[in-house]
């Protein structure tokens, strides 16, 4: 018998733990040629800002060994023609939105996040630290436990009551516990890790910059010890915050891995890029890998790498 | 819709500078039209290389229930793996992706221009272009003669065929825009389309605009995922509204009409380019109307009246 995958988020029940990661999804219409939304966990959203925006210059991708960096600058429709056109189609598909939500200043998040509570069909909010603060010199907000703070207090304090925040971390940080516990003192009711690592690549027959954007945000396999390295410490501090843990998943034991590290649900994001039916084929794996170790329901291996025996973890030969 | 399948290597085979791969995969053949592409994995499955690789259709067979064959250079590691497979090695394949070339309703004298092995797509379209009556000239180059693509073929079936390379070891000496004026004068040609690198397209617009006749031009724009989904291959495009918009060559092209590619704009984003910075729907200009809008009849904007530059 195939393992529960099921999951739970805020008030929305799950069919999986496997998502779509934010800005590696298109608007969910592009995936739907390939594989059925409605049995993705849940599709995050690209990030969405208030405004349409342009994003960077091309070139936007270089790809590196194992890995992927970008520099697209958060290119999308503004949040009127996403209510408009993208999220009607998802929740038409069935597919179960979370919305990822992008801003240059607090009160850009606060009001995003206003809009998406007039909305019905958003499954939570995710907020996407990473985003330039134009108050403080385009510092990202995610590098500062206080502004990351401040940022999803805002947000918080905004969205409806019953539509969870979660807080999307950067791991361009000293101490990424830190940065997680001021969002958890703010009011996340989750966190999700990691976003891209700040990169860069130069191209030796140019000698310039392989982007336009000269960084980019590094993404793929190669960051995949970062991201367990960063649940594992968050899940050790805060093992009651549900995490969806992402980067650099590829396969149903790197699902896993993440799983054992402490996070509750897996997004899939540069994979999809490399193989547009990623989600359910990890999805898939995932369910062989917990069939190979005797599991049936996904939530018992969630956190187990720290030695604690969760309650209710049926323990098989 | 496309499809994504595991296709088989039938052959591969040297073709000059170039190689020429045929997959099995009946499930895109049959679905294919002249102009799009398929993208590929590349380096087997504990690969390194993220970015699937993106190739325009050259041919399309009913054997094997149906083939299709690419032609590419193996210039990097991902085109180097491709070009030392072998028969029956297979492939995640992707397909068949993107906007083809559109077909006139009547028959019309058309020239393909293609630039290296960018002329691979023209010969299927001009097949196609035939069953509905229409005449090809071709008009190919490349840099050497080993680097133009389908010239003996071109020969075979188009009315015309000229060449041009950058050494003149192949027909005329230089860039095939020298030789697209003559030919448009003899050929009375009706629509182009063409396949080249950005600056001869933007090249060949500028020539065909003076002459008001339509360009279907295939972008050769780098590419990781082929769907839609990275915002990689961006271009600055005018809709028919007169809207500037960065839109995604794979799925918004690759086929675009070249008089509302803005060509000298390309890697850059153009001030009034829908949600550039600065811009507002409802900002200083009212009534969502970006600066260069001032003027711009609403609609269809014949050929040759639009500014490349913007």
């Amino acid at each position: 018998m195939p393992a529960d995958m099921r999951a739970r988020l805020g008030l929305t029940d799950l069919p999986n733990l496997v998502l779509s990661a934010s800005g590696c999804a298109g608007a969910g219409r592009e995936l739907a040629q390939f594989i059925d939304v409605a049995r993705v966990g849940a599709v995050i959203s690209k990030s969405i800002m208030a405004e349409p925006h342009t994003g960077n210059p091309a070139p936007r991708l270089a790809e590196t060994p194992s890995g992927l960096l970008n520099s697209v600058g958060l290119q999308g429709p503004g949040m009127d023609a996403f209510l408009q056109r993208d999220l009607p189609w998802l929740l038409s598909r069935g597919a179960r939105v979370v919305v990822s939500i992008a801003g240059q200043t607090i009160r850009e998040f606060a009001g995003l996040a206003t809009r998406l509570s007039d909305t019905a069909g958003v499954s939570a909010i995710e907020v996407n630290l990473s985003c330039p603060n134009a108050e403080d010199a385009g510092q990202p907000f995610a590098l500062d436990p206080q502004r990351a703070g401040s940022v999803i207090a805002a947000v918080r304090g905004s969205a409806r009551y019953d539509i969870p925040v979660f807080a999307k971390l950067s791991p361009d940080v000293t101490d990424i516990v830190a940065v997680a516990s001021a969002c958890v003192a703010a009011g996340a009711d989750g966190l999700s890790l990691i976003n891209t690592l700040l990169g860069m690549a130069i191209d030796p027959v140019t000698m310039r910059p392989a982007l336009a954007g000269k960084y980019g945000g590094l993404s793929g396999p190669a960051i995949r010890p970062v991201a367990v390295r960063c649940v594992w410490q968050v899940r050790a501090a805060f093992p009651d915050v549900p995490i969806i843990g992402s980067g650099g998943v590829r396969t149903g034991r790197d699902a896993l891995e993440l799983l054992l590290a402490g996070a509750s649900m897996i997004a899939v994001g540069t994979e999809i890029i490399h193989d547009p039916s990623a989600c359910s084929r990890v999805l898939r794996e995932l369910e062989e890998e917990l069939a190979a170790i005797g599991t049936d329901r996904a939530a018992d291996v969630i956190g187990q790498a720290h030695g604690r025996t969760p309650r209710g973890l049926a323990w098989r030969a | 819709m496309p499809v994504q399948i595991r296709g088989t290597v039938l052959t591969l085979r040297r073709v000059d500078a170039y190689h020429a791969l045929t997959l099995v995969a009946p499930a895109i053949a049959t679905k294919f039209r002249p102009g799009q592409f398929i993208t590929i994995a590349v380096g087997g499955p504990e690969t390194s290389m993220l970015g699937r690789r993106a190739f325009a259709v050259h041919d399309v067979r009913p054997d094997h229930g149906g083939t299709v064959e690419i032609v590419f250079e193996a210039r990097g590691p991902g085109t180097r793996w491709l070009a030392s497979l072998r028969a029956r090695d297979t492939l995640d394949t992707v397909g068949p992706l993107g906007r083809p070339f559109p077909i006139p309703r009547d028959p019309s004298s058309c020239l393909l221009i293609g630039v290296g092995y960018g002329s691979a797509p023209l010969f299927g379209l001009a097949a196609r272009l035939r069953e509905r009556g229409s005449s090809t000239d071709y008009l190919l180059g490349g840099d050497s003669a080993e680097r133009v693509f389908g010239a003996l073929t071109a020969r075979r079936n188009g009315r015309s065929a000229a060449v041009a390379t950058t050494d003149g070891s192949f027909g005329a000496r230089g860039a095939v825009t020298g030789l697209m004026e003559q030919i448009i004068r003899e050929a009375r040609t009706d629509v182009i389309y063409a396949c080249a690198p950005v600056p001869v397209l933007r090249e060949v617009a500028a020539i065909a605009g003076r002459y008001d006749i339509p360009v279907q031009a295939s972008v050769d724009v780098p590419m990781a995922c082929g769907t839609g989904v990275c915002m990689g291959c961006v271009l600055p495009v005018t809709g028919t509204d007169g809207i500037t918009r960065i839109v995604r060559s794979c799925v918004d092209g690759p086929v675009f009409r070249a008089d509302l590619v803005r060509w000298d704009d390309v890697g850059t984003i153009p001030f009034d380019a829908l949600g550039a910075p600065g811009w507002s729907a409802r900002g200083e200009w009212g009534g969502g109307q970006p600066p260069h809008d001032r003027g711009v009849i609403r609609g269809v904007v014949p050929p040759g009246q639009q500014s490349y530059a913007g």
